[in-house]
């Protein structure tokens, strides 16, 4: 492991301008954030992670679940994952939320995760966590080896000629689907990013993940108010039964007026380069009649644009019966 | 198997002290020189050392920990893990490394009463926190419901994983957790046994939910 300064910042002025001094922060930050530790530590570990500065943010308060003014939900950025999951607003009335976040990794894990953590976990890629191997999102122009390779568990959507990279994130899933916003602080004052600008595709610039810029603190999430009435599904294929990333997965928020959908949103994981949003998928279902065909044809729709690898062309199907049983059984609910 | 043959022997001595102490050996100057804050009591024991003892190494830095109840003054490299920290400098050697990338949850421990992977964190980051290693559960003559459970339900086979094993039963004690094997079996997941003595571990798990619930 390289060799870092460890420092607990006072307040969270001190954390930002301390973090301000990091050349970028995206791969190769020399300033990281450290939060629950669960992906930064496991990756310095690996030397592919190897900021000088840890800036430990744990004690600062961020860690607070809270109404928000217009009936939505504050989740402070250091709230452990476990917590998330298990607050009762999030099990009743986002609870795509809570199944997402269960579904992902372990009981010890999820108290150690945080919120914050969660939205920027990196890609489980094996040529990304191996400094051996070429990688154009750890070592820009050094070449793509699992084009070619071992990319089984990689993305069918999203990617480009320079990375395939698959986003491993559960919670990102959920967050996609209720339509979150982050919320950053950084040098020159807050700003509100919606989920879907959070992260980018990978394009020719795969070292350069989220919109975050040097100095930004990701200080809390907020979910708008609860969809009223709304069915609520979170769906994780996987080779195991548990503690395993997702080879598909499907968020799904419906509510339906006199068996017509009249409101779906629609995300999926272990797919995409990043959290995958279907606004496509959504508007094949907005009004019409709840039923077997329609939901096939959203999931259709959903992967019209999926561009397998060499090992992975079972995901397009796999991603298209996990959608349609998540809506399937979502409106029997 | 009589009820006599379930007791276990105090471990002493250790493979670890055996080394420390076997005097000249190869094998002890070279161990004894990755754990700079041990020393040797009159008694022959192995304890941490007062910080005042400890060599100010370049690069080290203080910290306080409490683990088991007793405060330990350290000086240690920031990169140190809390697993080695606690297996290395603070000589508790119960708590296992397995991958050490998280995978395994060998490593489980308990900080402020819930289980976490000392792997993945660094010591620094919970000075002056309540942390529980298996240790500071019970011991060989008074053990914890759990390890006691564990030994009558033959919970194990090599034991390598076993400390962590149960130190994430003892904590999904208080978590929610439905009363069926299959949530137990899922609340346990992170806990990898190699040997497969899953059924006897959700065995033991119950036996003391039963009891305690």
């Amino acid at each position: 492991m390289h060799i870092f300064e460890f420092i607990r910042p006072s307040d969270q002025a001190a954390a930002i301008v301390t973090a301000a001094q990091s050349k970028t922060a995206q791969q190769g930050a020399d300033v990281r954030f450290m939060g629950g530790g669960t992906t930064l530590i496991d990756l310095m570990k690996l030397n592919v992670e190897t900021p000088d500065r840890v800036l430990d943010i744990n004690r600062l308060p961020l860690d607070k679940i809270e109404a928000s003014p217009d009936g939505g939900l504050k989740i402070g950025a250091t709230v452990r994952n476990s917590d998330l999951a298990n607050h009762p607003r999030v099990q009743k009335e986002y609870s795509v939320l809570s199944q997402a976040i269960l579904n992902g990794a372990s009981a010890q894990i999820r108290n150690m995760a945080t919120v914050g953590g969660n939205l920027l976990q990196r890609t489980r890629c094996v040529y990304f966590r191996d400094t051996a191997m070429p990688c154009n999102k750890r070592e820009p122009g050094s070449g793509c080896p699992a084009i070619t390779g071992h990319n089984r568990t990689l993305a069918i959507l999203g990617a480009s000629e320079h990375c395939i990279a698959t986003n491993p994130s559960d919670m990102c899933v959920a967050m996609a689907a209720l339509e979150a916003t982050i919320h950053v602080q950084g040098q020159k004052g807050p700003r509100a990013i919606p989920f879907s600008d959070l992260h980018l595709l990978p394009g020719n610039t795969p070292q350069r993940e989220t919109v975050l810029e040097p100095g930004d603190l990701i200080t809390h999430v907020t979910l708008p108010p609860p969809v009223v009435g709304s069915k609520q599904l979170y769906l994780k294929l996987r080779d195991r039964a548990s503690y395993e990333f997702a080879l598909a997965s499907a968020a799904v928020v419906l509510t339906l007026a006199a068996g017509r959908i009249t409101h779906a949103r629609i995300a999926l994981g272990g797919v995409g380069t990043k959290p995958w949003r279907s606004h496509e998928a959504e508007a094949e279902l907005i009004g019409k009649a709840a039923a077997e065909t329609i939901f096939r044809q959203a999931a259709e729709t959903a992967m019209r644009g999926a561009k397998p690898q060499t090992e992975n062309r079972f995901k397009i199907e796999l991603a298209k019966r996990c959608l349609t049983h998540a809506l399937r059984t979502a409106v029997a609910s | 198997m009589s009820d006599k043959d379930f007791k276990m022997q105090p471990p002493d001595p250790t493979r670890r002290k055996f080394l420390l102490t076997s005097g000249s050996g190869v094998a002890a100057s070279l161990v004894a020189g990755y754990i700079p804050a041990l020393t040797k009591s009159d008694a022959g024991e192995i304890d941490a050392a007062p910080i005042a003892d400890v060599p100010n190494i370049e690069g080290t830095v203080p910290i306080a920990l409490r683990i088991n109840g007793k405060d330990h003054q350290l000086r240690i490299d920031p990169r140190t893990t809390l697993l080695d920290c606690i297996r290395e400098t603070v000589a508790l050697t119960g708590t296992k490394k397995g991958c050490d990338h998280g995978q395994c949850g060998a490593c489980t421990v308990h900080v402020n009463g819930r289980r976490v992977l000392s792997c993945l964190n660094l010591a620094l980051m919970h000075d002056g926190e309540e942390i529980t290693t298996v240790e500071g559960l019970g011991t060989p003559e008074a053990m914890h419901p759990m390890q006691a459970s564990f030994l009558a339900c033959d919970a194990y086979q090599c034991g390598y994983c076993t400390s962590g094993q149960i130190m994430s039963a003892v904590a999904l004690l208080k978590e929610p957790c439905g009363p069926d094997d299959a949530s137990v079996k899922e609340l346990m997941s992170g806990n990898i046994c190699r040997c497969g003595a899953y059924a006897n571990i959700v065995e033991a798990i119950q036996h003391v939910r039963k009891r305690l619930m």
